[in-house]
Parts: C-alpha cells; structure tokens; sequence
C-alpha cells in the first residue's frame, strides 16, 4: 500500500546545515490497531500547544487491527494545513512497511526507527536515529501486555526532543489525552519521559527541524469534521437521527449520540431526540422522510454507496416535498473500493440523484467550522424548501483533526419553514398543499396529527394536483413540475453564498469547493511567489450556483476548477448552468489518487496548463 | 365505495360513536379497485372499527407501499393523513413518522409483494421493533398492478390464469412475524366480516406491532380454479382457530365466559380480548406452540385463521426510546437547542 504518491528515490545528496523553524511534516507508520492513535493525538496537540497550526491526517487501511495505519502531522508557521507531498521525518515503528516508507522520503528527510529494524542500511541519504523501544519499554512498564500499548508513546518523547518541543506541552497533551484514566496516564507519561531522556543522552541532533513557541493556535479547538457536524446538527436542533453504519460517516452519528446524551435530554429525564440504527441505507432514508414528514428535523450521515441506495427515496422526498438532511461524507469508490480513503466523487450523482428530473440542493463545507455552522443551513434549507439537502463533506475533513477557532453560537433562530397549525386552518378554513401562494414555488403543509378536520393531505409522488389529490393530467403534471422546479431557483438567493479571494483584477480564476481549499490557499501562494501569476479564488459554497459564481466566471478570462475526483465533475455542473459561450472558459485539475489534495500538485498542473 | 355494510354486532350502530362523529366522518374516496376486489371490503372494516373504537381520524396516520392494496388508504379516512411511499419502504416511513410523533396511531396497508419480496428486510426490522403499528397485508399471492405474476405468498402447486404452476414454496408471514418479535400477531380473510372486524378493534386496542395478514382474493388476476387465493378455496379452506370477540375498555364487560372455554386476555389498555377455544390446548401466548400450528396447518392444507399470538407486556420501540411526552417533531426551539453554556462547554474540551 503506498502512503503518499511520490516515487521511490534512488539515493545520493547532500545534507544541508539549514534551520527549518515550525515547518515540516511528519509521518509516524505505525500497525492498525496498535494504540498508536493516542500518541499520535499527544504528538499533535504537543505541537499546537507550542502555538503552531497543524493539521493531523490518518491514513488506514479498511481493516479492524494488524494491517499497516500512517497519521501524518503537518505543522506550518504560515497556516498552511492541507496535505504535504514530501515528509521531513518520518516514525517507523511498522516493520512491515519500514523498508518502502523509507525509500519514498526525498534526500535529507529523517528517520525514527526502532533499532532492529536496521533501516540505515536501506539508503545513505537519510538521518536516521534510532531507539531500543523494547529495552525503554521494559523500564517503564513492568506489565508485559501494556507494553505494546506504551511503546508508542515513547516516539512522542523522542520526537519532542529532536524538534525540542517544551516536554511540558507533551505531559499537558498527554493529561489531556488520559483525563480520566489516571494509570494510564502516568505511564504514558512515563514512557514519554524515557523516550525524551533516551534522546538527551543518546541522539544527536542531525536535522534541521525545530520547532518554537509561537501564537498562531491560542484560544483554538482541535476537532474532525463528523465530530463538528454533530455538534452543528444538534445545536442546529434535530430531533431524529436514523442511520446505517458506513466509512467515514458512523464516527458523525456515533458521537452525536454521546452529544445528544449529555446536551440534550429533558428535565423530566426523557430525550429529545431519537437516534435509530437502520438495517440499511434504504430504511435509513425512508425513515428520515417519514420523520420530516411527520414534522421532525430529521438527518441521516453515509458515504456514496449509501447515497446510491437513496437515490429512490431522495427522488419521492422531492416530489412529495419532503425536508431531509443527508450528509454524504464521500469516500472512494463503491463496495470494496478505497472506503478509507477521500473524494469529492459524488458531486454528479448527488446533484440529480434519483429517476426522472431531480435537482438537489447541496452543500459544501470545507472545514470543521462550517460543518457546524452549515448544519443549521441544512435543516433551514430543508425545510424552508421542503426539500432533501445534502451536505458533502468527505473523508479528510469528517475523519481528521483540524483545527480552529471556537464555533460560534448560532444566533439565527431555526427556520421550521411553511407549516400550517390548527389555528391557522382554523383562520383559513382549510388549505392546498401543493399550491404556490406566496409565489416562490413552495406550498404550506400540515403535519400528520394537526388536530382539524381539513388538515390531512394524502401524500404521493409526483402524479396529484395541488389538493395533493391523485391526478394523471398533463396540465397538472406539468405544472407541479414547473412549480417544483421554481423552488429550486428560489433557493438560488438562500443557499450559502460562495467565499471570494484576490484582488478581483486577475486573469485567472480558481474554482474548489470542501477540503480543496486547504490546497488552494497554499497553491495560490505558490503561483504567486514562484510564478508570479496572480489569482482570483472563488470557493464554492452550495449548489444550485448563486449569482456570484455566474459573474466569477464571466469576468476571468481562465478558470481552473479544481476537484478531487476524475471527471471534473464540479465543472461539469457549472457547465450546466453557465451561458454556452463560457464554458470553454472552464478547465479541469482533477485529483484521484485517494489521498487529501496537495499545493503542490496543483501548482504545477495549473502552470503547464499555463502552457509555461 | 360507499356502501354500507352494516355492522356485525346484534345492536343497530349509533348515528355517532363517543367522540360524536359519524362513520361518513371515516370515509375516504370513491375505491378505484376492481368491484369484487377483497381489499374494498378491508377498507369497509377498517372505517368500521377505527369508528366504533372511537378513534379521532386526524390522529391516524395511513402508510401505504406500492400496489393495489397500497392503493387503499384513499378509500378510507380521508380525515387523516397517508403517506404513500416507495415498493417495499412502507415500514421506514412509518417508523420515522412515528419516531416524529408518538402520538399517532399508525395503520400500515400494504401487500404480499412489498411485504414478503421487495420490502422483506423491512417487514423483517418492523417487525424486531416492536413498533407501535397496525401492519395489514391485504394478501391475493399476486402482483394484481402488473397484471397478475406470483407473490411469494403464493402456495406450491397453485396456478396463474394462464396455467402456469407455482413451484416455490410460500412465505407464511404469520410465522415469520410471531419470530421475528411482532406481538400481535393474526390471519384473518377480507371475505369474514365479524372475524376482522373484530381482530381491527383489538388491534387498536393493542400498544406494539400488529401483524395482520388478511387473504383478499384478486378478482381479476387470482380468484380462478387452481389458486388457493380465490374466494371459493377460501370459502372451502379456512379454519378458524378460535371464535374472536372483543370488549373495548370503554364499555362494561357484562358477558360472563367460561375460562375452560375461552382464553382471555387483557389488553394494553384495559379491552378484553377473548378468544373462544376451538381447539382445547391452544395458548396463543405461546410462540412456539403457535409457529408449530402454523406449520402443521400447511400440511394440512388448511388456511388457519385467528389470532394466534399476542404479548400485551413486552415494551413497543417507542416506549423503549424513552423520549419526551410531546411529540419530538414541534418541540420549540428552547427544548431542541442546547445553552450557550453548552457549547461554550463542547468548545472547552476541545482546546
């Protein structure tokens, strides 16, 4: 399994005498399973307490325990958080995948290895130092099997010295890691302590990485985006929950179920809220539309293959106009595709999902922040339109830490849409669910339960008129068809505008939405700096494309629209929507390999297509 | 529809139940299924005990899947909402609608095809719930709507119009449903008006899922000689398992009943369902005993009908999700949206 996408190097090179101050990325190889997550964790939040933004990216295998796991921590000065093609230092502690994880590193990068793992023999281009686990590990823990468990938390100690981490913020992390566990503590402390002694005492310092205090992370959150999108959804006010568990999205309902433990039960004692595991996809959706129909604000969470398997469903919620809240955090490919790993590769499907015409309103988050705030913007859109609105994360930004600043408190008060009471029936005399009275293409309903005679409606796909009475009539048919369609334009000046950068004056346009934009910013310094090639950024917040979006690419003269799947599928849609005349304006970088986007790689593809 | 078919109690029906309201007030639009068709006479049933139980109808919420029983729900209550879904999805939706809202009565119309074929795994989590549902399978072992192909209720041996033989065995939901966890569990036949009507009434009575399959025979694809779904094999074939009677809790219980005779049971709400015994050992709280019925009365070729199980203290799913008493659907925002506290206190373990 390859962990990054650069080719072996063949050695040779010199080792240069720099300092490299708070700017590097880190590798740690370590085996599924094995209690890595929680150093890895410590490593982290060492570094981010030292003042430094970092960003902590997992990559596992579709496995439980045993097969090979990497967590690559980058910490950037500059605020630079996407994925890093190169890695400057590297943590073997796989045997299994030591000799190939060290033969992809570029000259001058180093290595921490276990010592008879031998690896500095397998290139003389490398630093390499190497530590006794084994031997450190006995002198902490005399419990045989707690040992493997510790033995990570050793490399933690190691690496703090080398990059002289204040072993302070190492103990705090891992306080903070163990909060409730007390022996744990300690010995994790513990075998940091060994690792950090070891290194005093027996290595010398050979690389150019350090990193120093400073105050780039003060009064920040570290999150992954599932663990924010719970949070969002409750505090955004949902109520039902239904789900089948699926990669990368079960992390999002699993712990919006502790959330909703601790937040929100009633002070009578009782939930409010359901949160129900489905048998599959399919009654997963059926039962959030069943929930929406009945009045609830009601969400599931899935990856692609669940979105395929809603796509009957997600046709009948629209057509019955129904609010859904689906939160696809995409993933590569379907079955036993690369589940573990990221894409942007549902945007098309997610777009028209279902038989017949459909047009579904999406969302794009592309941090931990907006996949709190945009989870009100769901709900409201949804029921606001009623209509389902999918929220297109993906693995990178669901499953990783991120940092940022603490998320606000939302201030809107929820939007519970066009919903007649009893009373107002009572004022009305009665109603017609599918009639377009305030002329933006969305009726009023009633909720099963509306204690008046004249509150039921009978609800079905698309063949009834605006009485919701069954009809076959072209008349009526087209007209529901139109009235549905107007919702969607409607919902052009109420979706999340898109975000704009650059002066406004550049030739070139860039076009991303979700994680891409991590890239992007770091990219268009790149080009900038490097190339002297000034760029706008327009970032892509929702679908259907407000003005804004039409006028970016009006104005530029070349667009770069920039995706992690292989078909341009965001360029695509735009294409769709766009005046004719302009979409050969548009071009495509697309990235499929599975791994988060880079800066590099776009940069790079971006200026040859140049043509420089 | 619109003909009244009377009641079958001895009484003459009041003009009004007791909460004032008219049968008119359970009507639903005129049926555009086949005359004859066995699912008009279960609409007709279903008017007649949701009115003589006295249920308000904007508190009923109708579920239907796709077909001609799914059809149904608009010839009947037209005062109470229905949602007709997706081929086989019925039981999600109305598992949400009632996740939404605890409070309503939920009556699910479905057939033998969403049942039983594409709607399986559904019917099969329905259910293992335990959901507070009336599930009704109006059963013709055919697919009327695409003129007339097996269902998996089908018997062995029986045959299509066209000559064709069935060569699968049937599906018995009945034994599958006493199973799987469903704990009210019964067979009755659209054509025996005072055996499902009074099964409807202890099903309204009953606080979990209701699991009623009812053999309505398909005038127009599947009531021929050689089908074991028609009116004349049912006419010939049907084997009650009890005499079924049913004194809801709003009225006096003033009919004295031999408990040799007949097996009692005292519902959720305090309604008395009383089954007298045909058969001397049968207990339908049973399980077991009541799955081995079932499956000897195949060999038997006989179609058993009655209720032949029924658990009044196991908890429904709702009870068991342990949320508020108002319905979670119009909680106000102060109930849904947690303090300022509250995520000033998330952001905290955060940092």
């Amino acid at each position: 399994m390859a962990t990054t996408d650069i080719v072996p190097q063949e050695s040779s090179g010199q080792l240069g005498r720099r300092r490299v101050v708070n700017d590097m990325s880190i590798q740690v190889a370590t085996v599924n399973g094995s209690g890595s997550q929680s150093s890895n964790t410590v490593l982290l939040r060492s570094i981010f307490q030292m003042g430094v933004p970092i960003s902590g990216k997992n990559l596992f295998p579709s496995n439980i325990a045993g097969l090979p796991t990497w967590y690559t921590i980058r910490a950037n000065k500059d605020g630079y958080i996407g994925r890093k093609k190169e890695i400057d230092l590297l943590i073997a502690m796989n045997a299994e995948t030591a000799q190939d994880d060290v033969k992809t590193l570029a000259p001058g990068a180093s290595v921490l290895y276990d010592e008879p793992l031998a690896l500095n023999k397998v290139r003389d281009d490398l630093i390499y130092y190497a530590v006794p686990y084994d031997k450190l590990v006995t002198t902490v823990c005399s419990e045989a099997k707690l040992r493997k468990l510790i033995k990570n938390m050793i490399y933690v100690g190691v690496a703090a010295q080398l990059l002289e981490i204040d072993f302070a913020e190492v103990e705090k992390a891992i306080r903070k890691q163990f909060a409730t566990k007390a022996k744990a503590a300690a010995l994790n402390l513990a075998a940091a302590k060994a690792g950090h002694d070891y290194a005093a005492a027996n290595l010398q310092k050979r690389d150019p990485f350090y990193i120093e205090r400073m105050d780039k992370t003060k009064g920040m959150i570290i999150v992954d985006g599932n663990s924010a999108a719970a949070m969002g959804c409750m505090f955004a006010g949902c109520t039902v929950v239904t789900w089948y568990p699926i990669t990368p999205s079960s992390s999002l309902v699993e712990t919006m179920i502790d959330y909703m433990k601790e937040y929100r039960i009633g002070p009578d004692g009782k939930a409010t809220f359901a949160i129900v595991q489905a048998e599959d996809e399919l009654a997963a959706i059926g039962m959030v539309i069943g929930a929406a129909w009945a009045g609830a604000r009601s969400m599931t969470a899935t990856a692609g293959p669940g979105i395929s398997l809603m796509a009957e469903f997600a046709g009948l919620a629209y057509y019955v106009e129904v609010p859904a809240v689906i939160w696809d955090i995409q993933r590569v490919g379907p079955s036993t595709g690369l589940p573990t790993r990221t894409s942007q590769g549902d945007v098309l499907s997610t777009a028209f999902l279902s038989h017949g015409d459909s047009k579904h309103i999406m969302l794009f988050p592309d941090s931990v922040s907006e996949c709190f705030t945009m989870a009100q913007d769901a709900f409201d859109l949804a029921e606001r339109f009623q209509t389902p609105v999918f929220v297109m994360s993906d693995l990178d930004l669901g499953m990783n830490n991120w940092m940022s600043d603490p998320f606000p408190y939302p201030e809107k008060p929820i939007d519970r849409g066009k919903v007649l009471t009893k009373e107002d029936l009572e004022r009305l005399g009665g109603f017609a669910r599918y009639k377009d009275v305030d002329g933006d293409g969305v009726g009023y309903r009633t909720l099963p339960g509306t204690d008046h005679p004249a509150a039921a409606y009978f609800a079905r796909g698309s063949g009834h008129n605006e009485k919701a009475q069954y009809s076959e009539r072209p008349d009526d048919f087209e007209r529901n068809m139109e009235r549905i369609n107007k919702k969607f334009e409607t919902s052009r000046s109420f979706v999340p505008r898109p975000e704009l950068a650059g002066s406004g004056k550049a030739k070139v346009g860039i076009i991303a939405y979700g994680t891409t934009h991590w890239a992007i910013i770091e990219a268009r310094d790149q080009l900038a700096n490097e190339h002297k090639l000034e760029t706008d950024y327009l970032r892509i917040r929702a679908y259907p494309f407000t003005r804004e979006v039409h006028d970016f690419i009006e104005q530029h003269e070349r667009l770069y629209v920039v995706e992690q799947n292989r078909d341009g599928q965001m360029a695509s849609l735009l294409k769709l929507d766009v005046k004719a005349e302009l979409t050969p304006k548009l071009r495509s970088i697309c990235h499929i390999h599975g791994l988060p986007i880079d800066a590099r790689s776009i940069t790079d593809d971006l200026m040859m297509m140049e043509g420089k | 529809m619109g003909s009244t078919t009377g009641t079958p109690s001895s009484t003459p029906a009041p003009k009004t139940n007791r909460i004032g309201l008219q049968v008119i007030d359970y009507r639903g639009g005129k049926t555009t299924l086949c005359a004859g068709c066995g699912h008009n006479a279960i609409s007709e049933r279903i008017i007649d005990a949701m009115y003589e139980m006295g249920v308000k109808p904007e508190r009923v919420a109708k579920f239907s899947g796709i077909g001609c029983s799914s059809k149904s729900p608009a010839y009947f209550m037209n005062r109470s909402h229905s949602f007709n879904s997706v081929h086989g999805r019925m039981p999600s939706v109305a598992t949400g609608a009632m996740l939404a809202n605890k409070n309503l009565l939920a009556l699910g119309v479905t057939g033998d095809g969403d049942t039983v074929s594409i709607g399986a795994g559904q019917f099969v989590h329905l259910m293992r719930r335990n959901l507070p549902i009336i599930y009704v399978i109006e059963d013709n072992g055919c697919y009327g709507l695409t003129k007339g192909q097996f269902s998996a209720t089908a018997d062995l041996g029986s045959t299509l119009k066209s000559g064709v033989v069935n060569d699968l065995p049937p599906v018995d939901t009945c034994a599958m449903a006493i199973q799987l966890g469903a704990t009210f569990v019964g067979r009755s036949f659209s054509g025996d008006k005072k055996q499902l009507h009074t099964m409807l009434k202890a099903a309204i009575a009953h606080n979990g899922t209701v699991m009623l399959d009812v053999v309505s025979p398909c005038v127009t694809f599947n009531d021929h000689e050689g089908s074991t779904k028609s009116y004349k094999y049912m006419q010939a074939h049907e084997e009650p398992l009890h005499e079924v009677s049913f004194v809801p809790s709003f009225e006096e219980i003033n009919v004295e009943y031999d408990a040799g005779t007949t097996f009692e049971v005292t519902m959720h709400d305090g309604s008395s369902l009383r089954l007298r015994k045909l058969e001397e050992e049968y207990d339908p709280t049973d399980k077991i005993h009541a799955v081995r019925r079932l499956m000897e009365s195949h060999t038997k070729g006989e179609v058993l009908t009655g209720v032949f199980y029924i658990n009044e203290k196991a908890p429904s799913f709702i009870d068991m999700l342990n949320v508020t008493d108002k319905p979670l659907a119009t909680l106000p925002e102060s109930a849904v949206r947690p303090s300022r506290e509250a995520l000033a206190k998330c952001m905290e373990e955060l940092m």
